[in-house]
């Protein structure tokens, strides 16, 4: 793992990976739109607010996702200072903080309609949006420090505290009474929501996922030219 | 057409959240490619300006190995 920590060998792995996750992007959200706006049917109760739930669900489980994955990389920030961790920590932030946004915001406009309420303090929506301000908090942590490793470290530390809260959401709606369904997807027993509404539901969150990556590599190769830049005026100014 | 637009009646809940979603995913993508580029059109200048270093180096056998440490 330790070989990827060489910042040139980084730049050229994610110059080779760029193009393919990319393409996979525009390509999975150009089929996953086409199937979650047209090609599944409305619900038998839901009517077409169900379309609202192909951008939700994959949102919310982006939001998790790149919360594990950043407080994996805060462990191994932490044990083994390996800098490309702590970098993907800080790019990945505003990748997850717009997930989280995403799927609170299109939750509300599901949940009008369809609940009768914009908001609700349940254990679901209220961990979520505290998933939410974990994201914010961390952003703004890592830059309140003249020093960017004591940044880093400090949101590393922020990250790992805060994962208590993932297994929250996700059992939230069956430790507490919710007004937030049940799981339909990853539950014991199987998925029971209908192969039609599957499908695209399970295309749109790999589209997200390719996204995810393509940017968050994005974000990396800015971090480590602005590193490089940081380098140039420190040995400028000392020379 | 117009069936599709008035998502049955929900529209004005449907495409707002489809809106909202393009609109901070694309938002995002686009500040990062604005960030990348310059931070590597300020990193361009940047060694554009340096003083140009000894050359060659290998051929160069007075060439001090130690001048090399502290680059990259």
């Amino acid at each position: 793992m330790h070989r990827f920590a060489n910042p040139a060998r980084f730049q050229r792995l994610s110059a080779a990976i760029l193009p393919w996750s990319a393409g996979a992007t525009v390509v999975l959200l150009i089929v996953g739109l086409y199937l979650s706006l047209v090609g599944s049917p409305a619900d038998y109760q839901q009517g077409n607010t169900v379309r609202i739930m192909y951008i939700h669900v994959p949102a919310a489980w982006m939001s998790l996702f790149v919360y594990v994955n950043m407080a994996i990389a805060a462990a191994c920030g932490l044990v083994w200072k390996h800098p490309l961790a702590d970098l993907f920590t800080k790019a990945a932030a505003p990748v997850g903080a717009g997930f989280t946004f995403i799927c609170l915001v299109t939750g509300s406009l599901w949940g009008a309609p369809m609940w009768g309420t914009w908001w609700v303090w349940d254990a679901r929506l209220t961990s979520v949006l505290i998933l939410f301000f974990l994201y914010l908090g961390h952003m703004a942590l890592v830059n309140a420090f003249d020093d960017p490793q004591r940044g880093l470290r400090a949101g590393n530390v922020l990250l790992l505290v805060g994962i208590v809260n993932v297994p929250i959401i996700k059992f939230s709606v069956e430790w507490w009474n919710t007004l937030h369904q049940p799981a339909s997807v990853i539950r014991m027993g199987g998925p029971t929501i209908d192969g039609s509404m599957l499908v695209p539901l399970l295309v749109m969150a790999l589209g997200f996922t390719s996204y995810f990556v393509t940017v968050v590599l994005l974000r990396l190769r800015t971090e480590i030219v602005q590193r490089k830049i940081q380098t140039l005026r420190l040995t400028a100014s000392q020379g | 057409m117009a069936e599709f637009f008035a998502m049955g009646g929900y529209a004005a809940y449907v495409w707002p959240a489809y809106g909202l979603a393009a609109l901070v995913l694309v938002g995002l993508l686009a500040a990062t490619w604005k960030a990348l580029h310059g931070a590597e059109a300020t990193l361009k200048a940047l060694e554009g300006s340096r003083p140009a270093r000894r050359r060659p180096r290998r051929n160069d056998a007075a060439a001090t190995p130690a001048a090399e440490v502290g680059e990259g």
